[in-house]
């Protein structure tokens, strides 16, 4: 009896030794191609190299890809039918904020953990938060707190600010004035922006700003609105003897079509691939250039270590199932091409940092110089804040 | 504002509004001969810069202009030979379906084509730099602009003006049918005049490329302009469209530089809608010569033996699907009755109303949003937001129907898109209402219609009863009036039907059904947010009128059902499944011109 009772036990966990978990991941992969292709290539290095080395814990991993068709409704849709049909333990991706917390909203409903790689909106591990969702990325918030003290030690007293008309612009911009209002108390605001997404009339709004005189000015465009305000600002001299800081403008995905237009001084978050030699950047590199014949973008960083933090909680779980993997996921410690990091219990925001640094060009392409690493934990409000927005 | 930086925004304005000139004219002429609402006009203008960049290193930046258009001619002949030709005796609104699925395939030709990554073009040689004006500088190219749009109105306008061919294309847009009683060979006008709409697109992406990088989602943003400056214009006015063109461009401007940028989101739509309701043809425009009585074929618009047999047996199906369908079939079936009942209450516009509505999910997301803004915000139980969807949609239609009663065709499919966006960028901006770009989530139902199968079966009795109702109407005294008020004002008039109250009704009626579409689709959801509302969703719903059959009943839901299960299956197995959808949808457009349901319900004659 006792032997059959061994027996069984031991087989049960043989099978489950061998059971494949399946990780669902969802993203506007046609909307954002030039962010989520990379991206995508990040996470199937990320899934080889941990099924070579025998999974996690012991479990092969499987990667379930999904196009949300880059809407909320949509992709509510595409995330139950991983749920339902697929059965996946764990759904990961999404790029927009609006999809992001759509998603997020249905994980809580349904039960299930949401690792958010991508999507931006302080929301989403904040007022919005939820028992089921993490988020790897460094949000609006932590990005903007990066800049701040090279901004404040300027002094410079009149700024203008120019953002995509939707939440993250919006709200990197209200994040940006408090800080630096905090940091510096006489600082002015003197002209302001939000452009459409996408649809920014760059001659116009250089013109406005070089109106207002200001000191320095504040960004957070991006992608087609960067281009276009880089190069207006360049013809029109907006820059000249105007310090910019841009959030996102050093990742390669934004910085590389500026090629000659690069405008060199301005601070931005981002990341100097060819730059960065530390041991585990230098490995992540070469597989990646190994197993792509692609130099890695800032999303293959984001994709590849999306699929080590799902690995790391199942492993640390021993399995799937929502509680465990919650349990898991809080203070999960997860080794990236940048840093250690760890996904903080307070708000499941994870402690991945950026780069910060200066725009240089070199060669007729845009770089990254005077570059260093902030630690995500740095650039955090304090807890009692965060557990105040979080409701808890 | 100092005078100089006002003299700087001014210019500013004129070289935007050249570019918009640009864009604009090729499809007012396009329009106003062939009557073809060309949604592929901001494809040709997305080809027209990817090729311009791919060009400009290879044969230089100058040189490369003259050949994009030229190649883009070639691009807009072939386009009207090979898909609109064979549709020229379609409804007109077939030949709309195909310039959408047009459009789908030129986005995923440029993606396969030349990458995901933006490219910006070059600086154009000789003109890279900048003039000093007042206290600012103004780039030399943006001169450059500024002087070809009028050069290039001032050409067209004597090709117009003096060749033969001007001639013919002045006549066709006054009076096509005459123009063909007189001998006049239409086919080869329509192709030439496709050829030369579809060059000046490309000559305006190309000519755009030093400002703009060419990106993907150029295409919809620019056919959303283009149709501003046509219709304020005047459809089928080249004077008129430059006119807008400059209105539009300075009315742009002036918002940016006097701080209000954040109007400028829906500020393009409300100087439509104030020209719309002020002038219904445009500020050059003329009104169209006559109205010719129509006859439509409404032979299925009562359900024949076969037809009712094959709804009893879906409805029987659909009714017992939650006893033996898995979880995520009932998702998906939730959605696919949300949206015929969206579709149904279109095809009550289209159909029997003869009215095509560009913003009919401005209905379904009013609905959806009120729905959910008295969950969220006023703790109203389910069943009552559910209740108010309707009764929100309904009050914004009646305002909307006022307003859109009193045009015809084109210009009232404009004043709804416009309508529309307005809605879109007031949901889109007023985030302590409405969530902002992010909108409202955690819209759950509770207690019973939390579980999926329960609200599959209330969501499947509220969308099928109302469709049920809708078709009754269609068939009632009230749906003859509206069908004789579409195929002759004048007559309906004599025979005393008040035509303006029956189609304001009929309007009002179509957002009433749109908006319980629209809330029982946020509580499917969990979550709403602004894509419900724009003009995506809007051309969806045409998308599935179309497909499906706009002479039949069991068309629109049999077209909701087709599209839905498409996008969902399509997105799933193929990677470039928007091509694979608009592939499909033209494929069924060149074969199944009478929609899917033509399939099953008798053929019209």
């Amino acid at each position: 009896m006792r032997f059959c009772l061994y027996l069984v036990l031991t087989l049960s966990a043989a099978s489950l030794q061998a059971q494949t978990i399946k990780l669902g991941e969802l993203n506007s992969y046609k909307v954002f191609p030039a962010f989520l292709e990379p991206y995508k290539k990040g996470m199937e290095l990320a899934l080889e190299e941990i099924n070579a080395k025998g999974g996690a814990g012991g479990h092969k991993l499987e990667l379930v890809i999904r196009d949300d068709g880059g809407t909320p409704g949509d992709a509510v849709r595409v995330a139950e039918e991983l749920i339902a049909r697929e059965k996946v333990d764990l759904l990961m991706g999404t790029f927009a904020s609006n999809v992001g917390l759509a998603v997020a909203n249905l994980a809580n409903q349904r039960k299930v953990v949401f690792l958010a790689s991508e999507p931006l909106t302080d929301k989403l591990v904040w007022e919005d938060g939820n028992p089921y969702t993490f988020r790897l990325r460094p949000s609006t918030y932590m990005q903007v707190a990066m800049l701040i003290p090279e901004a404040a030690k300027l002094r410079k007293k009149r700024w203008a600010l120019v953002y995509p008309n939707y939440e993250y612009g919006q709200s990197a911009a209200a994040s940006f004035k408090k800080l630096l209002a905090r940091a510096q108390p006489d600082v002015e605001f003197v002209a302001e922006q939000a452009t459409p997404l996408n649809k920014i009339d760059a001659g116009a709004v250089t013109q406005a700003l070089a109106d207002a005189k200001p000191d320095a000015i504040f960004s957070a465009l991006f992608a087609v609105d960067l281009q276009k305000f880089v190069r207006e600002g360049n013809t029109r001299r907006l820059f000249a003897g105007r310090p910019v800081f841009n959030l996102l403008a050093g990742e390669p995905e934004y910085l590389d079509p500026l090629k000659d237009e690069t405008p060199e001084g301005w601070w931005v978050t981002g990341y100097p691939w060819k730059e960065i030699d530390t041991p585990a950047h230098r490995r992540f590199r070469d597989a990646y250039r190994k197993r792509w014949n692609d130099y890695p973008r800032a999303g293959s960083v984001v994709g590849y270590t999306a699929v080590y933090s799902a690995a790391g909680a199942i492993a640390k779980a021993g399995g799937a199932g929502a509680d465990r993997l919650i349990a898991a996921l809080k203070g999960l410690q997860v080794d990236m091409p940048f840093a250690t990091i760890a996904y903080r219990a307070l708000d499941h925001q994870s402690t991945m940092g950026a780069y910060i640094g200066r725009l240089a060009k070199k060669d007729g392409q845009g770089t990254m110089v005077d570059w260093r690493y902030v630690d995500g934990a740095s650039v955090q409000p304090p807890d009692a804040e965060v557990r105040a927005l979080r409701k808890e | 504002m100092s005078a100089s930086a006002v003299l700087l925004q001014f210019l500013n304005g004129l070289a935007g509004a050249s570019s918009l000139f640009l864009l604009a004219s090729g499809l007012s002429l396009i329009f106003g001969v062939t009557r073809v609402v060309n949604f592929a006009h901001g494809s040709l203008y997305m080809l027209g810069m990817y090729l311009a960049v791919f060009l400009a290193p290879r044969i230089g930046f100058w040189p490369a202009l003259p050949v994009t258009a030229l190649a883009l001619a070639f691009v807009g002949a072939a386009a009207e030979l090979v898909v609109l030709r064979r549709l020229r005796h379609a409804p007109e609104l077939l030949q709309l379906l195909a310039t959408f699925a047009l459009v789908l395939l030129a986005r995923d030709f440029a993606l396969w084509t030349w990458g995901p990554e933006d490219m910006l073009g070059p600086r154009p040689p000789g003109l890279s730099g900048a003039f000093e004006v007042g206290n600012g500088r103004f780039p030399e190219y943006d001169a450059f602009l500024c002087l070809l749009g009028p050069s290039v109105f001032v050409a067209l306008t004597l090709v117009l003006r003096r060749t033969r061919w001007g001639v013919l294309v002045r006549a066709a847009t006054e009076d096509r049918e005459m123009t063909g009683a007189l001998g006049v060979n239409e086919r080869w006008l329509f192709t030439g005049v496709f050829a030369v709409g579809a060059a000046l697109a490309g000559l305006g992406g190309a000519t755009a490329i030093p400002r703009e990088p060419a990106s993907l989602g150029v295409d919809l943003a620019a056919i959303a302009d283009a149709f501003v400056v046509v219709v304020v214009g005047g459809l089928g006015s080249i004077p008129g469209a430059f006119l807008a063109a400059l209105v539009v461009g300075e009315v742009k401007a002036f918002c940016i530089a006097l701080g209000l940028e954040r109007l400028v989101l829906g500020v393009e739509f409300i100087v439509m809608a104030i020209v719309l309701v002020g002038r219904p043809w445009g500020l050059l425009g003329r009104p169209p010569a006559r109205a010719v009585p129509r006859r439509m074929d409404d032979a299925g618009f009562a359900l024949d033996g076969r037809e009712r047999l094959l709804a009893s047996v879906a409805a029987a199906l659909l009714l017992l699907a939650p006893l033996v369908a898995s979880e995520y079939s009932m998702v998906l079936l939730t959605e696919i009755a949300v949206l015929a009942l969206f579709a149904a209450s279109l095809h009550l516009l289209l159909g029997p109303g003869g009215m095509v509505s560009f913003g009919h999910a401005a209905y379904f997301g009013i609905g959806a949003y009120a729905a959910g803004i008295l969950l969220l915000k006023e703790g109203w139980p389910a069943w009552a937001a559910l209740a108010a969807a309707p009764a929100a949609s309904f009050a914004a239609a009646m305002i909307a129907g006022a307003l859109c009663a009193r045009l015809s065709d084109v210009y009232l499919a404009m004043l709804t898109l416009a309508l529309a966006q307005i809605a879109w960028s007031i949901a889109y901006q007023w985030d302590s209402l409405t969530g902002g770009s992010n909108g409202l989530i955690g819209l759950w139902p509770k207690g019973a219609l939390a579980d999926v199968h329960a609200y599959y079966s209330a969501a499947l009795a509220l969308a099928g009863g109302a469709i049920l109702f809708i078709w009754r109407a269609v068939g009632s005294p009230f749906g003859f009036a509206l069908r004789a008020s579409r195929d002759s004002q004048a007559r309906a008039e004599t025979v005393g039907i008040d035509v303006r109250a029956t189609q304001w009704i009929a309007f009002s009626a179509a957002g009433l059904f749109a908006g319980l579409a629209g809330g029982l689709y946020a509580f499917s959801k969990g979550s709403i947010s602004p894509e419900s509302l724009d003009v995506t969703r809007s051309v969806d719903g045409l998308v599935m009128v179309l497909l499906g059959g706009v002479q039949s009943l069991l068309g629109p839901p049999v077209g909701a059902a087709l599209l839905t299960w498409l996008q969902d299956m399509l997105a799933r197995e193929v990677p470039y499944w928007r091509a694979a959808i608009g592939a499909t949808v033209l494929a069924l457009v060149l074969l199944l011109p009478q929609g899917v349901a033509g399939l099953v319900g008798r053929r019209p004659q």
